[in-house]
């Protein structure tokens, strides 16, 4: 196997709103490889086109102009059913407000993914408890997301993207409703998936403070990207002057 | 001596499944010849049966307000016509007390038990109203939702997930009110009807009649319930993945 080649390859991507009379030029042309198994973290100011891009490497919106690829394939030759299943089983999200369904319990929440996936409901609780467990939530199955804090309910969303064992995470800010220390542990958490797992992450953030666990930082900006910066440069970088004057 | 290394969770069951996952396609981004994308498999009735039966059940006083036309129309279908079947049945007894009851309540005994066209005008009017309050109320329940839904896509939830799940929801609705409705304007026509007629109500109970207008009610509901899902379930399945991202609440 050739281990070099890109997991996500985003060549040209340009993507075009009209607003009225106005075109919004959200995106102007992103080209950016993604290895498998690295964290990357994609920086940016709103408004900067992230959030699009995001969204175009994650399969929920296509490309005005451009290509993106994805697990070895065109993701602009798919169509919307072809989409799903590729959503389904490549890539796990994990949103800024956790997304689960108040209505359901921690174990039902990750089943469904698995239920969409194909399983039947009984296999499919069986591996939901499984990477519940996982991600340290094994006593809080019948828990709903109510009854569970900030912390807590991120953890349900882990384990929820992680039991379809997805080649990508994506994770839209997954901090920013978090305090501190509990958002390092989220880090902390993904970081391990990727480890363990060898699951691509890709994460959108703005906060600096997160960007340890990156093996690479996108800066995006004008839609465009703007720079990248590897484990190593970074590193040297938030030593010295606190990673501050780089967002 | 050495000791090998254990990761923290050595044996867990997700890296069982995780060991089972397919190699990723050799070679370059755009790999030729990878095979087909599978039909993305149906999810079963059953299952969105029970995501829908959680949500009204967790959602009791939002249903409520959806269920609520359906209650107040079918409660009024049911008083009126079980009303007018226990009259008939008096009427019919020929009882001469109950005959003087029935015509100082204004009932002509004569001409009795017909339902005029202003009840079915009233009728449908209050019908159509219902119809009308379950697509509006569904419609923002589906408003409320649409990260919801946008989630489930995320996940891989097909757009007949959705259909369903909403689908199913508002017909539960739909048959609850149904019932609740059926029960009260029952319950209401008998009261009614006692203050009037005293003991003769229990005396001529029409049973078999007011089966009758309990099956026709019945009916009537579930078919409201029905043909208002249908819009507001396609408008749902309608909904975007990408709306799940939206940040407000």
């Amino acid at each position: 196997m050739n281990t070099t080649a890109p997991i996500i390859r985003a060549v040209k991507v340009a993507k075009v709103y009209r607003r009225g009379e106005e075109e919004v030029h959200a995106l102007r042309g992103v080209t950016l490889d993604i290895m498998p198994g690295e964290y990357v973290s994609i920086m940016g100011p709103s408004g900067s086109g992230k959030s699009t891009f995001f969204n175009m490497i994650g399969a929920l919106d296509r490309p005005s102009s451009g290509e993106v690829f994805l697990d070895g394939r065109r993701l602009t030759d798919l169509n919307a059913a072809q989409l799903a299943w590729m959503r389904c089983h490549n890539i796990g999200y994990i949103f800024q407000a956790f997304n689960l369904v108040p209505t359901m319990t921690a174990q039902e929440n990750v089943a469904i993914a698995r239920i969409f996936h194909g399983a039947t409901p009984a296999e499919a609780s069986e591996l939901a408890a499984a990477a519940l467990d996982r991600v340290g939530l094994g006593h809080r199955l019948r828990h709903v997301p109510g009854a569970l804090s900030g912390g807590q309910q991120q953890r349900v969303a882990i384990a929820r993207a992680m039991v379809n064992r997805p080649r990508i995470i994506l994770a839209d800010e997954p901090t920013g409703n978090l305090d501190l220390h509990t958002g390092e542990e989220i880090i902390a958490l993904l970081a391990e998936m990727k480890q363990e797992y060898g699951v691509t992450v890709i994460t959108a953030t703005h906060d600096t403070k997160m960007l340890s666990a990156s093996d690479t930082v996108v800066w995006i900006k004008n839609g465009r990207v703007a720079r990248v910066a590897k484990r190593d440069e970074l590193q040297i970088e938030i030593g010295t002057i606190n990673g501050q004057a780089l967002a | 001596m050495s000791f090998p290394q254990q990761p923290p969770h050595a044996h867990h069951p997700m890296d069982e499944l995780f060991a089972q996952r397919p190699e990723p396609p050799p070679g370059a981004a755009d790999a030729p010849g990878l095979p087909e994308i599978p039909e993305h498999a149906p999810t079963p009735w059953g299952v969105a049966f029970i995501v829908s039966w959680r949500s009204v059940r967790r959602r009791f006083f939002r249903s409520l307000i959806t269920m609520t036309g359906v209650i107040l129309a079918i409660a009024f279908l049911t008083y009126m016509r079980s009303t007018d079947a226990i009259v008939h049945s008096l009427v019919t007894a020929d009882v001469d007390e109950l005959n003087v009851l029935l015509q100082k309540n204004g009932v002509d005994i004569l001409t009795a038990g017909g339902t005029d066209s202003r009840m079915i005008l009233l009728i449908t009017l209050s019908l159509l109203t219902c119809l009308v309050g379950i697509i509006n109320a569904m419609l923002m329940s589906v408003t409320e939702r649409i990260k919801e839904i946008g989630t489930m896509k995320c996940l891989g939830a097909r757009d007949e997930f959705i259909l369903k799940t909403y689908f199913i929801e508002a017909v539960l609705q739909g048959v609850l009110g149904t019932a609740i409705g059926m029960a009260l304007g029952l319950l209401i026509a008998v009261a009614v009807a006692r203050q009037a007629y005293h003991g003769y109500v229990s005396m001529f109970m029409p049973a078999g009649a007011v089966a009758g207008v309990l099956t026709v009610s019945f009916l009537v509901g579930s078919l409201i319930s029905i043909l208002a899902a249908i819009a507001p379930a396609r408008w749902a399945a309608r909904k975007q993945p990408v709306d799940a991202m939206r940040v407000e609440e």
